[in-house]
């Protein structure tokens, strides 16, 4: 029986296994698919990271090695090229490597940090022919900075998130021309520093209300037809052109990579993709917790070492209490047993939204303590009010004077606020 | 008087700016929530700077992470494109090391470890 095992050794894994070590559990392992720790960053060469969490502006590969320089100084045991095959709700793990072949793990708290995937061309049914040179923005990004391998030398690229900005960076940087940005929204889902950087400095067009209506080419891709949207984001015949490009990029979202949670009988939230967790991350499956982009996709690196952290730090309240009782509860002395009973510890108090809230994380509270909601609005809204509401009443209120989707938004919550509270309500009020 | 609008990069929270310009002289800048927000705007005017991130080829034919260790010109960063790619990394190499020395005013620093596998 191993204390604690994590699956997936990228940012939330090393934030979470170090967490739990600080919070006194020594019997911790990492499980890695990949040859090394690190995830996704290894291959985020590009700068801006750890701002929030260090106070200085580092790349990809360097956010990762301050946490695998502290998981290597702790002794955290670690397990590479080891894919993990399949998790029950009784958290038995199945695993394999080259070195050991077919093994279990029996485990008293598992911490799901799986990460995600990228949205393949086939989720967008784009009409036209299936050459080579489509790529998803990430693998691109991965033979660039990790193989050395350039994907094309002529550039076209769909969707305007930040993996598809900063691609159109990197592409050009390396000697490619980029010719367009395409983004089906009105809006660019990147952050607005990206676009600056990423575009503007190059002359790179970003063309908004904009799709890929084609693709052309037998072998080698040899163009694309786009066109403009309507509000209904139907293409508009009329607007049709076509760009002759050999390599199309495809940065049009990201899935949590969720199979092992399915597995183990996790209930999930249909907005995210990712897990109900409440506010310790834990799941609906008692022992099993979740954080980084497998429970929601982040931003921001800094907020997922953060969840990860609170992840960490409650499997491990978890397995110190041992099994049957519920993370943290019997550390919380101050507040009285009966304030616990009143909201069943099955459910807890849930936490619903209003639609122009997207979705949050926490789903549910099941215990009285400070916590920090995490949410995502669905449109761009400016001069906002973030309205905290139980039984039509506003609890706590803050004032943004933007929010969009592509940014992850949150509010600190008081343990205090959740007196005789049996359901709590996000809402967003769009102030004059 | 000219008006120059931007988007600070400095941060993720990409504050829009606004630089009230007489001749070469900076009258007001606004919309910057920070002091940094300011610095920026200021050097974007006159000098634009840029840090630059890429990968430099090893001499086992591997890629390695680099950036320059401060900002350089942005008028300098394809040069400094080309100075890293004509460059070859000898293995093994570690975080922070320095791998070519004054380039524009920085250093070519590796961002990552890499061992002789």
């Amino acid at each position: 029986m191993t204390d604690l095992v994590i699956i997936g050794g990228g940012p939330a894994g090393m934030s979470a296994a170090v967490a739990a070590y600080e919070s006194g559990i020594r019997d911790i392992l990492i499980l890695e698919r990949d040859s090394q720790l690190g995830g996704i960053l290894q291959q985020c060469i590009h700068n801006g990271f750890g701002l929030h969490r260090f106070g200085e502006e580092l790349t990809g590969p360097e956010y990762a090695w301050k946490y695998e320089k502290q998981v290597r100084d702790l002794g955290i045991p670690v397990k590479l090229n080891t894919m993990v095959l399949s998790v029950t709700p009784e958290r038995t793990i199945t695993a394999t490597n080259e070195e050991e072949g077919i093994f279990t793990i029996e485990a008293k708290a598992i911490v799901l940090a799986m990460g995600c995937r990228e949205r393949p061309r086939g989720a967008l049914n784009i009409a036209g022919t299936r050459p080579a040179g489509i790529y998803s923005a990430g693998t691109a990004q991965k033979l660039v900075n990790r193989k050395g391998y350039m994907p094309g030398k002529s550039v076209v690229i769909l969707g305007s998130g930040d993996i598809g900005l900063i691609m159109a960076r990197r592409m050009t940087l390396e000697g490619a021309k980029v010719k367009a940005v395409c983004e089906l929204m009105p809006y660019s889902g990147g952050l607005a520093r990206n676009i600056e950087q990423c575009l503007n400095d190059f002359d790179i067009p970003l063309k908004l209300s904009h799709t890929v209506v084609e693709i052309h080419g037998r072998k080698r891709l040899e163009g694309v037809t786009i066109a403009k949207v309507d509000e209904n984001r139907r293409p508009i015949r009329e607007t049709r052109e076509y760009i002759p490009c050999d390599t199309l990029l495809l940065s049009v979202g990201l899935i949590p990579e969720n199979e092992l949670s399915l597995q183990a009988g996790v209930e999930m939230d249909s907005v995210t993709g990712g897990a109900l967790v409440d506010q310790d991350r834990q799941t609906s499956a008692e022992g099993i917790f979740s954080c980084g982009n497998v429970l929601h996709v982040h931003d921001l690196v800094d907020f997922v070492s953060e969840e990860a952290a609170i992840a960490g730090k409650c499997a491990a309240d978890f397995i110190r209490e041992g099994s049957g009782e519920r993370c943290g509860a019997a550390a919380q002395a101050d507040i009285p047993a009966e304030t616990f009973l009143e909201t069943s510890l099955e459910t807890g108090i849930p936490i619903t939204t209003d639609g122009k809230v997207r979705y949050t994380v926490p789903q549910r509270i099941t215990k009285r303590k400070d916590f920090t909601l995490y949410f995502r609005v669905a449109d761009r809204y400016r001069n906002v009010k973030i309205n905290v509401v139980s039984d039509g009443k506003v609890i706590h209120s803050v004032r943004r004077p933007k929010a969009v989707p592509g940014e992850m938004e949150n509010i600190r919550l008081k343990g205090d606020l959740l007196e005789g509270v049996t359901g709590l309500r996000v809402e967003l009020e769009e102030l004059a | 008087m000219t008006k120059r609008e931007m988007t600070c990069i400095i941060c993720p929270m990409g504050c829009s700016l606004t630089v009230e310009m007489e001749g070469e002289e900076i009258t007001s800048i606004s919309g910057n929530t920070c002091k940094r927000g300011a610095a920026y705007a200021e050097a974007e005017v006159s000098h634009p700077q840029r840090t630059v991130t890429s990968t430099m080829r090893c001499d086992n034919g591997e890629v390695l992470a680099v950036k320059t260790d401060r900002p350089i010109p942005k008028s300098k960063v394809m040069e400094c494109m080309g100075l890293i790619n004509a460059h070859t990394a000898k293995l093994p190499v570690a975080v922070g090391e320095v791998l070519i020395r004054d380039v524009f005013g920085s250093n070519i620093i590796a961002t990552e470890n890499k061992t002789v596998q």
